[in-house]
């Protein structure tokens, strides 16, 4: 427990960081890219022992199982697919959200905790050689939702 | 003795490459350009086959001098070593070895947050490790 709480202090410091130094507070791209450049790293280490994969559905399963159980400690709790490169992944008690109390006041401050995971999953899919874009829904804290759209061309 | 061990990267463009004889390193060069080509068919070819779900590529092709080893990992980086043919002492275990170090070594290069991905690995870190791990099965 002790050394998973590192994490989350170092993701907390991270936001404050990214939304302080810049002068508008809604600016996450900065936050996003450090996500891109972490997961492109990270997805090089994380894959070391894994077998080549076959497809994109077999990379996107690989997000969400070994890769998020590595992160996050769960695994997602619901993947789907359209077929034609939109994936939405589902997570009910996402990690960052999960010490926030429910709100909508809190819900305002939602975004920047989930944009270094948006950057974190283009950064690790783009790697694998999948370019996507990935955002992000909030309804109620802690569920979370990520979407996830490949660009095929 | 001739080795030689080559990093490209997924456009093919050359991260890195080192050779233990200096002379040779164009003819060293030309062997690891021509495996690619090798290592494309390997990968597409084997698609949806087990056997060629495994990172390691094994022998990709020999000449009369040499005998060209490939792996690729799941970014489609490529890995080239090129052995002597006379040498009989590195086997296949020794070579899957050669490999699994020279992944590990790669990807604590990429994790070093001054490396820009797509780069050529510049690091004298990693070149040390490299230049061991070839005088370490000469």
């Amino acid at each position: 427990m002790s050394e998973e709480i590192v994490f989350d202090c170092l993701h907390a410091e991270i936001v404050n960081y990214c939304l302080d130094s810049s002068k508008d507070q809604h600016d996450l791209a900065t936050l996003e890219y450090i996500g891109f450049t972490t997961g492109y790293r990270l997805i090089e280490r994380l894959t070391r022992d894994v077998q080549r994969f076959k497809d994109e559905l077999e990379t996107m399963k690989f997000i969400c199982t070994d890769f998020w159980t590595l992160i996050y400690k769960k695994q997602v709790d619901n993947l789907r697919t359209n077929n034609h490169g939109m994936y939405v992944v589902h997570d009910n008690a996402f990690r960052f959200l999960t010490r926030i109390s429910p709100g909508i006041k809190q819900l305002e401050q939602a975004p920047k905790f989930v944009a270094f995971t948006c950057g974190l999953v283009r950064g690790a899919l783009s790697n694998l050689g999948i370019n996507s874009t990935v955002t992000a829904e909030v309804q109620t804290i802690p569920a979370c939702r990520f979407h996830i759209e490949v660009n095929r061309n | 003795m001739a080795f030689c061990i080559a990093v490209i990267g997924k456009d093919n463009a050359p991260l890195y490459l080192a050779t233990s004889d200096l002379e040779r390193e164009l003819d060293l060069q030309y062997h690891v350009h021509a495996a690619l080509d090798v290592v494309e068919e390997k990968c597409l070819i084997g698609k949806g086959a087990p056997e060629s779900k495994e990172l390691y590529l094994g022998l990709l092709y020999s000449t009369e001098n040499h005998k060209i080893y490939g792996f690729v990992t799941n970014s489609r980086v490529k890995f080239i070593v090129v052995i002597d043919s006379s040498n009989i002492a590195l086997r296949e275990n020794e070579v899957r070895a050669i490999f699994r170090n020279l992944h590990m070594l790669y990807t604590d290069a990429v994790c070093n947050p001054f490396y820009i991905p797509g780069e050529q690995l510049t690091s004298k870190k990693f070149d040390k490790a490299i230049q061991k791990l070839m005088t370490g099965n000469a």
